[in-house]
Order: structure tokens, then sequence, then C-alpha cells
């Protein structure tokens, strides 16, 4: 199976992030980290490209900054990476990324297109239904559990009380969850060999897409912060302080 | 011109996060709830009472529907240009709304936390797990598409009724809409519930192992309290999914939160910080969730815990 999987270069979310206070654009710093929730995807699609004696090819949208993050991606496995890489596309909105990933993902060939939920630092979470719909292909959404069922898919897709049993053939686009499966760690090997795993960039004109934009951002304001109270140390007493606590707020 | 809210019907009809938004959009005006599912009489009360004007039920489609539900709805805002299309953020209207907005190339927003009706919509929504706040307008032609965060709003009865129900049935979506559900089952906690109890006791790595998750239970009983979780511990396999709080989980508003073991990263701060009291117990003094607690207690929370349970049980 072909499979391509979309991953994410972000700036570390241990440092907050921050938006150019004239263009309210995020500030993306040259040394971006893969997304966390990235490697589930990419875990998920080496599973089945093992089991189907498939290839993986990373897909992702943004600055390439130094690489960091797609070459820590490719320590997991994956055989290359397509990089669409272009300053017009800069601030582009889900709608326009989900145009651009399903261009490349057309351009590469694929049986299956592999992506987180959501991302870390934009989290919309209508992408791979997006790019589904760009593509004509099922979106298999919110799958925490996968595996082949002969030349089908079979998922537990999550669903607000429970879980659905989904089967489904391909081409497709999959999004899977984080705690869908263990991530493998990248070994040192593959660490060695993702410095020489070929990686390609590609601009929009290559695909033939271009930003479209149908919304405009009118302000960014700090969102009111709570206020922290009191913090006491547990002295053995701690359990009556809560006890107390509760009583205040008439829950007992 | 009207308002539509798309409504994913549930066994027990529209649920909760669709009437608040129901309810946000029938104070603006004209207001027609579209409906996937069977809609009984009783549900179509229900839609009437929390403002609907008008149900258009949408029935047929086997499988994931949102590929079929995406192009009845294109057809539908192709003739009745409406000015906004609403959805409440759940796992199915996703799927709707990211497909609808790719087929008739409108942009959605996602995480809405307020929309304000005027010219060119304003929409609110939450970035950087929920400490800026930035407002959207839409500028080009079409509806609105918008993804609202559950708890946004207040779910409230306005007495009106349905006037016109129109049933549409969903097409053949071809390949798009060839994925088949062989089964669901249902996996809700029971007892005391997220989204409607007004004590939530949750527990984080701090506790140390699935087996501590048992405290969280004891101290739960006494209170009648719902129980949750953070991220780390759902992916860890500790406790099911349907207890995860956070901006991958279910965004809680209850009385009281008492977050156990719980660092506080950003990610499950947008879940709860609306509660209106937060009690914290970390062991590590520098935990981001003391700045948010209205009440922290620094100790070791299988010491505390089981006192707490054994004071709330005799209380």
């Amino acid at each position: 199976m072909r499979i391509v999987v979309c991953v994410k270069q972000i700036p570390d979310p241990a440092t907050p992030g921050k938006l150019d206070s004239e263009t309210n654009r995020l500030i993306r710093p040259a040394e971006q980290i893969l997304d966390d929730t990235d490697r589930y995807g990419i875990e998920v699609g080496l599973n089945l490209a093992e089991q189907t004696d498939g290839t993986v090819c990373l897909l992702s949208m943004g600055p390439s900054g130094t690489m960091q993050g797609i070459r820590q991606a490719l320590a997991m496995g994956a055989d290359q990476a397509v990089m669409v890489d272009d300053p017009s596309l800069e601030d582009s909105d889900a709608l326009t990324t989900a145009r651009v990933l399903a261009a490349a993902a057309r351009r590469q060939g694929f049986d299956l297109v592999v992506t987180g939920v959501e991302s870390t630092d934009g989290y919309s979470g209508v992408v791979p239904q997006m790019i589904a719909e760009f593509l004509e292909v099922p979106a298999l959404t919110f799958a925490r559990r996968v595996e082949m069922d002969g030349a089908d898919l079979r998922i537990e897709r999550q669903t607000a009380s429970g879980f659905d049993d989904v089967r489904s053939g391909t081409p497709a686009v999959l999004s899977v969850t984080a705690g869908a499966v263990e991530p493998r760690y990248p070994t040192f090997r593959g660490i060695m060999a993702a410095k020489n795993k070929p990686i390609e960039t590609m601009t929009a004109a290559d695909l033939g897409v271009a930003q479209t934009s149908g919304q405009r951002v009118v302000s960014v304001e700090p969102a009111p912060e709570r206020q922290g109270g009191e913090v006491v140390e547990d002295d053995g007493t701690g359990h009556l302080r809560i006890v107390e606590f509760l009583e205040s707020a008439k829950v007992i | 011109m009207s308002v539509w809210v798309f409504i994913e019907g549930t066994d027990s009809g529209p649920g909760e996060s669709a009437l608040e938004v129901l309810s946000k959009a029938a104070s603006h005006g004209e207001t027609v709830a579209i409906y996937l599912g069977e809609a009984s009489e009783q549900v179509l009360a229900e839609l009437g009472r929390y403002g609907a004007s008008a149900v258009y039920v949408l029935t047929g489609g086997g499988g994931l529907p949102a590929a079929a539900v995406s192009i009845t709805l294109a057809g539908l805002i192709e003739q009745e240009s409406p000015e906004a299309v609403l959805f409440a953020q759940t796992y199915a209207s996703r799927d709707v709304a990211g497909r609808l907005a790719a087929r008739i190339n409108r942009p959605v927003i996602s995480n809405a936390v307020d929309v304000a009706f005027e010219s060119g919509y304003r929409v609110t929504s939450e970035l950087f797990g929920g400490t800026k706040l930035v407002e959207t307008s839409f500028t080009a032609q079409g509806p609105a598409l918008v993804l609202v965060r559950p708890k946004s709003f207040a779910a409230e009865p306005r007495g009106g009724t349905v006037g016109r129900v129109e049933e549409h049935r969903l097409p053949e979506a071809g390949h798009a809409g060839s994925a088949q559900v062989l089964g669901s089952k249902v996996e809700q906690s029971e007892g005391p519930q997220l989204s409607s109890a007004k004590v939530i006791i949750s527990g984080g790595r701090g506790l140390g192992g699935a087996e501590a998750y048992s405290l969280i239970e004891e101290v739960a009983e006494p209170l009648g309290a719902a129980t949750g979780a953070t991220r780390a511990i759902v992916d860890a396999g500790w406790v099911p999914y349907s207890k995860q709080v956070g901006q991958t989980g279910k965004t809680v508003k209850p009385e009281v939160y008492i977050a156990c073991g719980v660092s506080g990263a950003m990610q499950h701060l947008v879940g709860m910080k609306d509660s209106k009291r937060i009690v914290a117990i970390n062991k590590d003094p520098e935990a981001p969730i003391f700045s948010v607690a209205d009440l922290g207690i620094v100790g070791d929370v299988h010491n505390v815990l089981p006192k707490l349970a054994e004071v709330l049980r005799e209380h």
C-alpha cells in the first residue's frame, strides 16, 4: 500500500506561541519540532506499510526551517518526505492547507492518507475531512484502533458515547487519535539513515494551487486570566481544607 | 435569510451541545435545524422549544454519513443561501463541517466560543489552549461556517414550535460515502456525567498508575461527583477516552473541579478552566495547575485522597 502520512513542524509547545503584533501571524522559529500527535499517524502508517509490503511518504506544508521535525519523523522509519514550502502559503487557513495537502498526495500517488486528528498548534480539527472531500474518498476519522481486514481497513472510530466498528476500502483518508498505538522511538540507525533520505521540496505553483481566503482576523486579545488562589502545603490536614472549601461552595 | 444549525441526532435526541447552539442562533432570528436521524414528534417538539422555526430532517444514508450530508447541504445552501451554518463541535459535526467547507469552498472557523450576528459575522475562537481570543470575520460570499465549542452558550427553551418540517433523503455519495459501519458500542460511564455533574474529580499522571484511579472513584462516590481524566492517562490506557477532559476531550463547567495529580497542561486547561471553582492537589509546587486553582494543596494524592474519601463518607 502506498501510504502518505501528513505531518507538521510546529514551534515547541513548551514555549508559548507568539503572534506578530502587526500581522497577527504566528511567528515560526527556524527550529521547529515534529508535532507530537503526528507520531501516532506515523506509527500507524509504518505498521500498515509493514503488513502490506508498502511504502511511507511523509507530507508536510510550512516553512522548512532546519527540517529538524521532518528528520525526526524520517528517523522513525518513513521512506521519504515531500515538503510544500512556499511564502505565498504563509498564514493559510485549514481549507487552503487541506487543498495543498490533497494536491500533493494526488501528485505523489496514494492508497491511504494518514493524519492526526488535529495539530497541537492550530487544532482546527477539520483538515483530514477536507482532504478527504478534495480527494473524493472516505474520511475514516478519529480512529483509535486500526487493522487490515483482507484488502480493507477496519477501524474503531471514537464516538461521543463509545466507538463504531468501521470497514472501508481504499483509497481513503485515515485520522488517528493519540493513543491509537505506541509510537516507536527512533533508533540510532534510524536517525543516521534519516540524514540521507530524500526530501523533495515544492511550491504551490508546482501543485497548481493558490491560497484562497474567505476570512479575516479582526483582533487578537489575551483571554481573561483566572486568578490563582491560596496554595497550602499538606501538613496532614490538607483534606480538611478541601472539605471546608466544598462546604463553602455548598456542594456538600 | 436564516441561520442553520446542523444537529447530529442521538438515541436521546438532539443532545445538549446542539441545543446550546440552537438557542444562540434563535436569539438572532429565523432558525432552521438540520437534523440527521429519525425525528420523532418528541424530537421536533424539543427542537421547536429551543428555537427552531423549521426542521430539515436528513434520512437514509448508511455507513459514515458525512459525505452524503455535505452533498445535500451544499445543494440546499445553493438554493436557499443561509447566512450561516453553525455546528456544535462534536465528532460527526466536525466530519460534516470539514467536508462541506471543502465542497462549497468556504472557510470554517473551529473552536468558536462566541458568534456576533452582524455584517460578515464575527466569530470569537480560542487559540493557544484558550490563552488568546481571536475575532474573525468572513469576507467572501456564502454562509459563515462555524464549529462551536460545547458549553459556550446556555441551552434555553424559548417555548416555540416548529412550523415547517421537510424531509431530505441523503443521496448515494459514491466511493466517498462507501465506508460501512458494522456496529456501534456504547462505553458511556455510568453514574454522574461529566457534562452535567456539579462536582468533577479528575486524575492525571501524578496518580502514578492505573490502579490508583480507584482513589479518584472513592472520593467521587460520596460527593456524587463525575470522574474525569487527563489525555496523558487516557493515552496510557488507564481509563477510557469517555473520561477525557480537555481540548481533544470534553469541555466541562462544574461548580467545583478537583484536579488530582494533574500538572495543568494547556490541552487540559482549555477543557476545565471555566469551572466555577477549582481545587488542585499536586506534589509539585510549580505545577501550572496551581495558577488557576482557587485552593491548591501541595501534597501527595496518595495521602490526601484516602483521608478525603473517609471524611466525606462520614459527612
